[in-house]
């Protein structure tokens, strides 16, 4: 990070395009294999418009816009979402397209920092309640 | 169904180990995009002040959430494996995952409850090392959608 952290303070934007290549390859390295982030059939059987992304996939990402921020990945000592609505991925080559925003809500003892994080698709919130507790001194 | 109140407090044995490879680490990193070479690169891990190459925050779920799933093939919750998703997911690092970790994970009920004829089961779990160090606080809030 760079400058003073004060509540208020914004983090970088990180916007991600997301693909069925990029749902393919999280399945294999998370272990959830679960067909509605990648099969079209199972996904409609079940009720949703269409492929999704992995709740904790999207989670990832709002991570990465934390620990980008701070420049330390252990930095990040607490972090908790809420799923809200799904990221639909279309079998075509934009893909979905996330946007992950946060700002620093709290400063805490010890050092710490809650951020809160707005995490959009397609305009949509997709997380909600979306929190990360940062170290930042 | 109604989840019974009684599952709250309700613990299941320790899992087998895992233990964390270099490559696993690596292989997350990439499918997350995260390219901070702490994940990739002991030196630079070490630079930083790890002993070696360390995982990013949400790696934990690799562990977890199979441990999670272990009250799912409890007879007594009888939840829905079929009409399960995932409804929140909270993470307390202690210290970070790092390659060479051999994790236990030990699975407790911490809330059960139903709500607009869904099921809300939150499963809480501890990872720590063999030796009992404590890593990271997993907590997976599981919902079974009622039937419509």
């Amino acid at each position: 990070m760079t400058g003073p952290v004060e509540v208020g303070t914004e983090l970088p934007e990180l916007v991600v395009r997301v693909s069925r290549a990029d749902l393919v390859r999280y399945a294999g390295a998370s272990g959830d294999f679960n067909p509605i982030h990648w099969n079209e059939r199972v996904a409609s059987a079940v009720g949703f418009p269409g492929v999704i992304a992995h709740g904790m996939f999207t989670m990832a990402l709002a991570g990465r816009a934390v620990t980008g921020w701070t420049g330390d990945p252990s930095a990040l000592v607490e972090f908790q979402v809420r799923f809200g609505r799904p990221v639909v991925v279309p079998d075509d080559d934009a893909g979905a397209e996330v946007t992950v925003r946060g700002k620093v809500a709290a400063l805490l003892d010890d050092g710490r920092a809650r951020v809160d994080l707005t995490v959009t698709s397609d305009g949509e919130k997709v997380l909600s309640l979306a929190r990360a507790v940062v170290r930042i001194s | 169904m109604t989840l019974d109140r009684e599952l709250v407090g309700r613990s299941y044995p320790p899992s087998a180990v895992y233990e964390v490879g270099r490559a696993k680490i690596a292989e997350f990193a990439t499918a997350i995009g995260a390219d901070d070479p702490v994940h990739r690169d002991a030196e630079a891990a070490r630079a930083a002040g790890h002993a070696d190459v360390i995982a990013p925050p949400t790696f934990a779920i690799v562990v977890s959430l199979g441990a999670a799933f272990v009250v799912l093939s409890d007879p007594e919750v009888g939840l829905d494996y079929s009409r399960v998703v995932h409804g929140e997911q909270k993470f307390t690092h202690h210290r970070p995952i790092r390659a060479g970790d051999r994790l236990v994970a030990t699975t407790t009920i911490d809330a059960a409850r139903t709500v607009a004829g869904n099921d809300l089961l939150t499963a809480r779990v501890e990872l720590a090392t063999e030796d009992g160090e404590a890593v990271c606080t997993a907590t997976s809030m599981l919902v079974a959608r009622g039937a419509a």
